[in-house]
């Protein structure tokens, strides 16, 4: 009996202890006058990123210190858990990355999410404005962006001096295909590839037409000239011979790194953001690849789109929004945000001022400067007037999946015709969102 | 403890629902409250903090969506491929390893378990390996062997089906056969000493003896083969590193659930999706379960 009791002695000590525990949890600021903040992402390089800010930040506002308390979960698990909290009103984080795909998802009825349009004000001059808009409803911007995702041509210099062939000198994709009958002649390698499981490409295509998936209202709109034209052409390549859909269905794929990497391809239209992806999987082909403007479809049409990205958005139930927004908006889109942007995650800045600054992007020791025969900035600044936007909006997660699943492999790989399988998807899209 | 308490716990009238107490919480907890209010949802829309009626809506959606009756399809069809594989094969499995001409019982028992103590996504990934499209991979390897151009397995409906099955046998065949082996047990020896006696051959115990008294074992197999070849879902995930794939190929019921719940935010279109899901389940279920004669009385499984 005694030894009864004092176990239930025991048992009740503990659980009091996790009350106690749990109480402490909600202090948010100590005694020195730090905040803390509960930040969420799915990307490890994220939290490295978050963690050499608020070392700045601290330094720099030694009156308004900050802690963040970072939790890494893989991708659809956290979008999970984010959804679930918000529908349930508790559990959020203070901050978190919310992923471009998902990120409609969250603007459904009234977004949980903080206006940030004002926390932003400060550096929207320097920043690539279609990056901004976005992340946006109604006018009012509630997620901050990582990167411009601006979509680049990667080529393969060995092969393309191997055929001959100059790539600066290819200005449209009629230009691009001719050497790319070529390179296919001369070394029996394929030109390029196109994507047939996800829309990267394709919206890099459609973005450089001025093109979008849906039309000003947000409504979805797949049965336009820009869509036929963009996968007319990458149909027309794949029966010239000169490209073939991407093992693994998709370039951003294990399968498809070990194709680039093993030197069967010439050139990739992609965001720039791949360059990462180069750097870590692909080393064979290191000192090989440059980075230059995609071709354009007709004379005085642009040639990028900003595809792909990260929000970070600070959520309603936050406390000290107004500290959290500004930290927010200052840790991405700042000259020293965007600096280390660049040097940790290896992106494409928002902010246009770092991409004219020398010291950034003449750096010697920066392995992605040292990974590419040509300077990724050089690029940028070129084609800075001409990132166009594709819209993430609520209907494009449906959207996509029609693409990602039965579009694009029909018309690439089952001769599907192109019109009619717009018509149809565009008719079934429009029921799924009735 | 006083008295009265311990009169409680020793009484026979009241002391049975002390005892069922923690089950019926649970189940009315964790189960009859959901299924309650997915019935509500399935005819709401709901965003954080705005729930709004939508009558039948949802399911009016649901009829003319094709996409879910692709995974209607995708589902039924994994169900039924399921069964025809995952019955015979474990059965007969389970009669060779019960004998008494096979030697090593232990090592193949042994072997065929192992797989089901294996998490589906490990699995599953390894499955995918397997199934790569590249000409390095295993099965574009033993295709070379005999001379045939590399497949992309993972692309097409008959050979993706093909990789989906075989990492469901692989995996199932261990489970069905210790449930035939508790069958098997349970039917008595005099039986086939009996059947020895009159002079019946091997096959002729197991079309007459093992067959019929299998039947509880196959009922019950059966029974849960149904629902968990309606819900499989990991698989396909794992298999197609994700709810996407070519064709939809590999998009189950359960998949477009998620789908719609999860990855697109529609909670009360995802609940109907699941509440027609349970329909099809427990009309197959009990349908079945009614031809085996499971409600007749006196002719229960023990």
């Amino acid at each position: 009996m005694k030894r009864g009791r004092l176990f239930l002695v025991g048992l009740l000590m503990i659980v009091a202890m996790g009350f106690a525990y749990a109480g402490g949890a909600d202090e948010t600021t100590a005694a020195d006058g730090t905040t803390s903040f509960e930040l969420w992402t799915y990307v490890e390089a994220h939290s490295n990123f978050y963690k050499e800010m608020e070392n700045i930040w601290n330094e720099e506002n030694p009156d308004r210190k900050i802690s963040l308390n970072i939790t890494v979960l893989p991708n659809a698990d956290m979008h999970n858990k984010l959804q679930m909290s918000l529908q349930s009103g508790y559990g959020a984080p203070d901050i978190c990355d919310v992923h471009v795909n998902s990120f409609p998802n969250f603007m459904k009825g009234v977004p949980q999410f903080e206006d940030m349009t004002e926390a932003i004000a400060p550096y929207a001059a320097d920043c690539v404005p279609s990056r901004l808009e976005l992340y946006s409803k109604d006018g009012i911007n509630y997620g901050v962006p990582f990167h411009v995702g601006a979509c680049v041509m990667f080529y393969n210099t060995e092969i393309l001096e191997e055929a001959d062939i100059d790539y600066t000198t290819i200005d449209t994709w009629d230009e691009f295909i001719e050497a790319g009958l070529i390179v296919k002649e001369k070394t029996g390698k394929y030109m390029t590839t196109a994507e047939g499981t996800r829309v990267n490409m394709l919206s890099a295509f459609l973005g450089e037409q001025g093109g979008d998936f849906v039309d000003e209202n947000g409504v979805p709109n797949i049965v336009t000239e820009e869509m036929y034209n963009a996968l007319e052409m990458e149909k027309r390549m794949i029966d010239l011979g000169i490209s073939r859909v991407s093992p693994g269905g998709k370039p951003d794929s294990e399968e498809c790194y070990g194709w680039i990497n093993s030197g069967e391809v010439a050139s990739l239209a992609f965001p720039l953001w791949f360059m990462s992806r180069f750097v870590d999987y692909m080393p064979d082909v290191a000192g090989k690849i440059a980075i230059a403007p995609m071709p354009r479809f007709e004379e005085g049409q642009d040639r990028s789109a900003g595809v792909g990205g990260t929000a970070t958005v600070v959520i309603n139930t936050a406390h000290d929004k107004d500290l959290a927004k500004e930290f927010v908006a200052w840790a991405k889109l700042s000259v020293e945000g965007g600096t280390k942007i660049w040097e940790i995650l290896g992106f494409d800045p928002v902010n246009t001022k770092v991409w004219d600054d020398p010291a950034v992007t003449n750096d010697p020791d920066n392995k992605y400067l040292q990974y590419f025969v040509t300077n990724p900035f050089d690029t940028l600044r070129e084609i800075r007037d001409e990132v166009n936007i594709i819209r993430s909006v609520e209907a494009t997660p449906t959207i996509s999946n029609y693409f990602n699943n039965q579009i694009l492999l029909d018309v690439f790989e089952n001769d599907a015709d192109i019109m009619t399988t717009l018509e149809n998807a565009q008719e079934e899209i429009m029921n799924q969102l009735s | 403890m006083s008295s009265r308490f311990k009169s409680f716990l020793y009484s026979q009238d009241k002391a049975p629902y002390v005892f069922i107490c923690p089950f019926v919480l649970l189940f009315v907890i964790f189960f009859v409250y959901p299924i309650i209010s997915t019935v509500i949802m399935s005819f709401e829309e709901i965003l954080p903090g705005q729930v709004e009626f939508l009558g039948l809506k949802n399911y009016e959606k649901l009829f003319s969506d094709r996409s879910f009756w692709i995974a209607i399809r995708n589902s039924v069809v994994y169900m039924v491929l399921t069964l025809i594989l995952l019955i015979p094969i474990p059965m007969v499995l389970a009669c060779i390893l019960d004998s008494k001409l096979v030697i090593g019982k232990g090592f193949f028992r042994g072997v065929f378990f192992v797989p089901v103590l294996t998490s589906v996504v490990v699995a599953g990934t390894i499955f995918r390996l397997m199934f790569g499209e590249l000409p390095g991979s295993l099965m574009n390897r033993v295709l070379a062997f005999f001379g045939h151009e590399p497949i992309k397995w993972l692309f097409s409906y008959g050979t993706g089906y093909t990789a989906l099955l075989l990492l469901a046998v692989w995996r199932w065949t261990g489970m069905n056969i210790v449930y035939f082996f508790a069958g098997l047990n349970n039917i008595p020896t005099e039986l086939y000493e009996a059947a020895d006696i009159d002079g019946a051959k091997g096959l002729q115990k197991f079309r007459f003896i093992t067959l019929p008294l299998l039947k509880p074992s196959r009922t019950y197999v059966i029974t849960i083969s149904v629902f968990a070849g309606l819900r499989m879902f990991t698989e396909s995930y794992m298999l197609w590193s994700g709810n996407n794939s070519p064709h939809e190929i590999g998009l189950t019921i359960i998949g477009y659930l998620y789908r719609q719940g999860i990855e697109q935010n529609e909670m009360g279109y995802a609940s109907a999706v699941g509440l027609v899901l349970l329909v099809l389940a427990m009309i197959l279920n009990l349908s079945q379960l009614k031809v085996s004669g499971f409600f007749k009385k006196g002719d229960s499984i023990e």
